[in-house]
């Protein structure tokens, strides 16, 4: 059993398996299930990520219309040859902004570790698959190195962003998605970890502030900066370098961080991009009065 | 550890937008009507706190009536759940609620059909997962996550022993256990969720207690 991420990466090192191993074998030993049975569970998650990508890149839209249509316009602009040129990084944003565009569509998606971090890390994993050449069973395999850092990071923090801010969803699914995409890469299970602590860093005190507290603006746009994020933490951590501040740390730093946040900046939609005079106006638009509470 | 499964963090597979207001609101629709045991004529949902005030836009309302009528959370009819409800006679009523919740993701929903009616509360928790917190005016917390039994019986010495010595002569284990009354000696409320299922041949031996009013059962 792992409680933190020193124990994962050393129950990795000692035993010689990978983080998603591990978790796996944690799997087993809380539920009693069999390895195959788990995987291939894991196995449909993966498939269902797939499907929202594809299905985002057709084209939605929202119920409240303040989102949709962006996954296809950066598909036009990575088929006209993209101006800045192609990378792992903008198929990871693309794919991201597919699949999150897909949950405020009211599409078919699988929280990864919240339906409004959807779009992070099958947007890492499917363009990583793409670019790496890997098999959906390798794929599924890292499937389970990003659950154990969520794990890690939802039972000592928080993963929703009315308790920790979007640090504790877009940073935890960054973190992730940065330890499954080392792994898949060929990196140890420590710099798995270091991958993690880098890119959770890089989104600490980011305020969860949406347009009329609704999953879309400006959730679906981080989730494409959180899979950047991802890719350039793991490109770091497979370079050798090391996060200063134990992984471990940073988890607890992010937690610190968001307990101090202001209510207002935790998904109520009072501060932040949602106080900005086009928040408050689509708040008037779509929000239900409630008698005796004036905003 | 609060989160014990890696299908907590990789999942659910869901309809968007909010695993919050709109996965977890299925799933108080759901247990709401896996309480009542029936599916209601009408259905009076109450939204409190959050919910009130961004129920449309997270679709919470038509995901908590996809719930009443049985759907899972990964259901592609999901949007159109009101259109269905519709279809079965189901008649459906949302209230925004003023008052101010101790969760910010409350949900009440009042249940009726020509037989009875029925009232459960339910806080979503974040990723899918909720506690229903209240049952026609008893407070509890359940997950339903687990087979339960709701035990509605006289607040009088020697039920809870019955009803415990029940289970274990029917070999069943109790994972977790509390009981709430209204007034002493009244009504009283025992919630027992139980690793194994409770066949209905044992309940029905239960119901036969003298004590014992009603009892609704959850097999998940």
């Amino acid at each position: 059993m792992f409680k933190n991420m020193k124990d994962l990466v050393e129950q990795a090192r000692e035993r010689g398996l990978s983080l998603g191993d591990v978790m796996i074998a944690q799997e087993i030993e809380e539920h009693g299930q069999d390895p195959d049975a788990i995987t291939a569970r894991m196995a449909v998650q993966y498939q269902v990520m797939k499907q929202s990508a594809r299905r985002g890149l057709e084209g939605v839209t929202s119920h409240s219309g303040m989102t949709g249509g962006d996954a296809r316009l950066l598909d036009a602009y990575i088929q006209a040859g993209p101006a800045l040129g192609d990378s792992l990084s903008l198929r990871a944003a693309h794919y991201a902004v597919s699949v999150n565009e897909v949950n405020a569509a009211m599409g078919v998606v699988c929280a990864s570790p919240t339906a409004g971090s959807c779009g992070v890390l099958p947007g890492v994993l499917l363009a990583a698959q793409e670019q790496l050449g890997k098999t959906d069973d390798e794929m599924t395999h890292a499937l389970f190195a990003a659950g154990a850092v969520g794990y890690v990071i939802a039972n000592n923090a928080f993963v929703s962003g009315a308790q920790g801010g979007c640090q504790a969803e877009i940073g935890s699914a960054a973190a992730m998605a940065a330890a499954a995409l080392t792994e898949l890469a060929g990196g140890t299970p420590e710099q798995a970890a270091q991958a993690a602590a880098i890119a959770l860093k890089n989104l600490l005190g980011l305020v969860c502030d949406p347009l009329a507290g609704l999953v879309e603006v400006p959730c679906i746009k981080r989730n494409a900066g959180g899979a950047a994020i991802a890719v350039t933490a793991a490109h770091m951590a497979l370079a050798g370098i090391q996060s200063l501040v134990p992984p471990d740390e940073v988890i607890e730093a992010m937690y610190q961080i968001g307990l101090s946040l202001s209510p207002a900046l935790r998904e109520t939609a009072q501060g932040g991009l949602a106080a900005t005079p086009t928040g408050r106006e689509w708040k008037r638009l779509l929000w239900t009065p409630v008698p005796g509470q004036e905003e | 550890m609060r989160y014990r499964s890696v299908f907590d963090i990789i999942g659910p597979v869901m309809i968007g937008p909010s695993s919050s207001h709109t996965a977890g609101a299925v799933r108080i629709g759901q247990l709401a009507r896996a309480l009542f045991g029936r599916t209601p004529s009408r259905a009076v949902l109450h939204f409190y706190g959050s919910f009130a005030k961004t129920y449309r836009g997270h679709a919470t309302d038509v995901a908590a009536v996809a719930g009443l009528l049985g759907l899972p959370m990964d259901d592609p009819r999901i949007p159109d759940a009101i259109e269905l409800a519709r279809a079965q006679d189901i008649v459906v009523e949302f209230v925004a609620e003023e008052a101010i919740p101790a969760h910010p993701n409350t949900l009440t929903i009042e249940l009726t059909d020509a037989r009875g009616s029925f009232r459960a509360t339910g806080v979503s928790l974040g990723g899918g997962l909720v506690q229903i917190t209240e049952v026609d005016g008893f407070s509890l917390k359940l997950s339903g996550d687990w087979p339960a039994l709701l035990i509605f019986h006289r607040d009088a010495y020697g039920t809870i022993a019955a009803i415990t010595q029940q289970l274990a002569r029917a070999q069943v284990n109790i994972n977790h256990m509390e009981v709430s009354r209204s007034d002493r000696g009244k009504t009283a409320l025992m919630v027992i969720e139980t690793d194994e299922k409770v066949e209905p041949e044992v309940v029905g031996q239960m119901e036969a207690q003298p004590n014992v009013y009603k009892i609704v059962t959850l097999n998940p």
